[in-house]
């Protein structure tokens, strides 16, 4: 049996997001007010339930306290004059924010989280804006938790939640799911936002450690609320195969003192066979939808990975063509350099070198620890020591995280201890 | 609602054009604004004079400072703007994407603030 508190932790978690998408839309798009009663319902629950027992129906005794908290903050905010409007929006919300009858579930308005979802990843909102409502109101952590997710104080956090609202308001930000003729465009932002997310939690871009995995199971739960709401948008599979495909490696990806461990180097007993299992599934449904962009030609690179049983079993010829497409599609130096390296295994490094040499010429990299990276592993395996040497001590003046250093210091270690011998 | 669309580009790319390459842009415009005047979002709009002709004046303790140019030496410079009526701001970034300059300068969407007259 669970206790009232593990059961209301876990009613929120699956609820606050399908709550608070429906309140916002019956008060007229206002987020602000929309949190503050969710919030209070939630707060309510929590010395309620400890003392009295948990419900029988918790999610209708939670639909039913933010429903009376939201008529209640209408009825309070009645003047004179303004009375008819009051009125109107009490009856929509008594009406749409009706608990579910005993014993059965509440589903909840899904185009309610869509409108929640597209308004949340608006391009007219600052990228760390989205993330953060997303984080907040889809997801239902605190402002303190989205505050610590992205290592900024949770004052500076709260501030930028509010500008965000207020742009939200002032800006005439609709709270609507796109139109047709602009769905696929706006469905990219989304993408673009959930990735953002899952990116900061995988390869975390600053701060003590690698990988945090609370970061990557929120914007896995973006990831699937999108798949069940847009079923037919393959990219939205890819991209939730692609999470998956990345995330079963976790385990595997961190070493015990706290470091990096590379694809080739990963203990492929450590990955999560059930991740695995769903990543490839998701992928399958985007190819069958007719999916061939950028997420779904990252999603199969990562499949081929994932269906590798030893490194050296790695389809590399295929995962060289896959990058080159995607460099087509969405060119970048990043991918570049990842193609680089996929070709490299392919054909050999000299291979690879070569396009690392471009790369570097065309100077978009300049700053960016991988490139010196990525030249110091090529040339170590070409047996040109000193150069490789020199490359690692470049990457190593401009690499951010912790653990990405200690990873760049042990390889220079164990090439000069080698070139010693 | 209200929203003033401010149209900034770099003046030089505009002296730089030939006669027939400015008399397309000049017909683009004119499409432009006949096409928000027949669907009811133009409230209004003007083109203006290069910054050279602007000047900027400023009170400071009471005294008038008059001054030659703009308030800001910037890379891309205001050179017209449009009011436009539009139902929220997905209408307002529709209309502001179709108006020629965004191809080759920038155009910033800003709400209007509006006076409330009843809190209500």
């Amino acid at each position: 049996m669970s206790t009232p508190a593990s059961l209301l932790e876990r009613t929120y978690r699956e609820d606050h997001g399908r709550i608070v998408a429906t309140v916002i839309r019956v008060l007229g798009g206002d987020f602000g007010a929309a949190e503050e009663v969710v919030q209070e319902a939630f707060a309510d629950a929590l010395v309620q339930w400890p003392r009295e027992g948990a419900p029988r129906e918790p999610r209708a005794w939670l639909i039913r306290a933010a429903r009376n908290k939201a008529v209640d903050r209408v009825r309070r905010g009645v003047r004179l004059g303004a009375r008819v409007d009051a009125l109107e929006v009490v009856a929509r919300i008594e009406q749409e924010l009706a608990p579910p009858p005993d014993g059965s579930e509440w589903e909840g308005f899904p185009d309610d989280t869509l409108r929640l979802l597209f308004t949340c990843c608006h391009p007219a909102l600052a990228p760390e804006a989205q993330v953060a409502l997303a984080l907040r109101t889809l997801c239902g952590l605190t402002t303190e938790e989205v505050a610590h997710a992205f290592l900024v104080p949770p004052a500076t956090m709260a501030q930028r939640l509010v500008r965000a609202q207020r742009k939200i308001r002032d800006a005439g930000i609709p709270y609507i799911v796109p139109e047709p003729d602009a769905l696929g465009e706006r469905t990219r932002g989304v993408l673009h936002t959930v990735y953002l997310v899952f990116s900061e939690g995988y390869a975390a871009t600053d701060g003590p450690e690698l990988l945090r995995v609370e970061l990557c199971a929120e914007a896995l739960r973006l990831g699937r609320l999108a798949r069940s709401l847009l079923p037919r948008h393959a990219e939205v599979a890819s991209l939730l195969a692609l999470m998956l495909l990345h995330h079963s490696r976790r385990r595997a990806r961190v070493a015990a003192d706290g470091g990096l461990v590379l694809l080739d180097r990963q203990d492929r007993a450590l990955w999560d066979r059930e991740a695995i299992r769903e990543g490839l599934a998701e992928l399958d449904a985007a190819l069958a939808l007719g999916g061939r962009g950028p997420y779904t030609l990252q999603a199969a690179i990562a499949a081929l990975h994932a269906q590798a049983a030893r490194p050296e079993d790695t389809d590399w010829a295929q995962i060289a063509v896959l990058y080159e497409r995607l460099c087509e599609l969405s060119p970048g130096p990043v991918v570049e350099l990842n193609r680089a390296a996929a070709v490299a295994m392919a054909r050999g490094p000299e291979h690879g070198l070569a396009l690392v040499d471009d790369l570097e010429t065309s100077g978009r990299l300049t700053d960016y620890h991988l490139l010196p990276a990525a030249r110091a592993e090529l040339l170590r395996r070409m047996g040109r020591v000193k150069e490789a040497v020199a490359s690692y001590r470049r990457a190593l003046a401009l690499v951010k995280t912790a653990p990405e250093r200690r990873f760049l210091e042990e390889r220079l270690a164990e090439l000069l201890g080698g070139a010693n011998t | 609602m209200r929203y003033v669309l401010t149209i900034y580009e770099n003046e030089k790319l505009w002296e730089a054009l030939s006669k027939e390459e400015a008399d397309q842009v000049m017909g683009e415009y004119f499409t432009f604004t006949d096409g928000i005047r027949k669907s009811g979002n133009y409230l209004g709009g003007e083109a203006l004079q290069p910054v050279a002709t602007a000047t900027t004046v400023r009170i400071r303790d009471g005294k008038r400072l008059t001054t030659d140019g703009p308030f800001a030496e910037t890379k891309e410079q205001l050179g017209g703007f449009y009011l436009i009526e539009a139902e929220n701001i997905d209408q307002a970034i529709a209309i502001a994407s179709r108006i020629p300059t965004a191809r080759t300068g920038c155009v910033e969407v800003r709400p209007v603030m509006e006076v409330m007259s009843d809190q209500g």
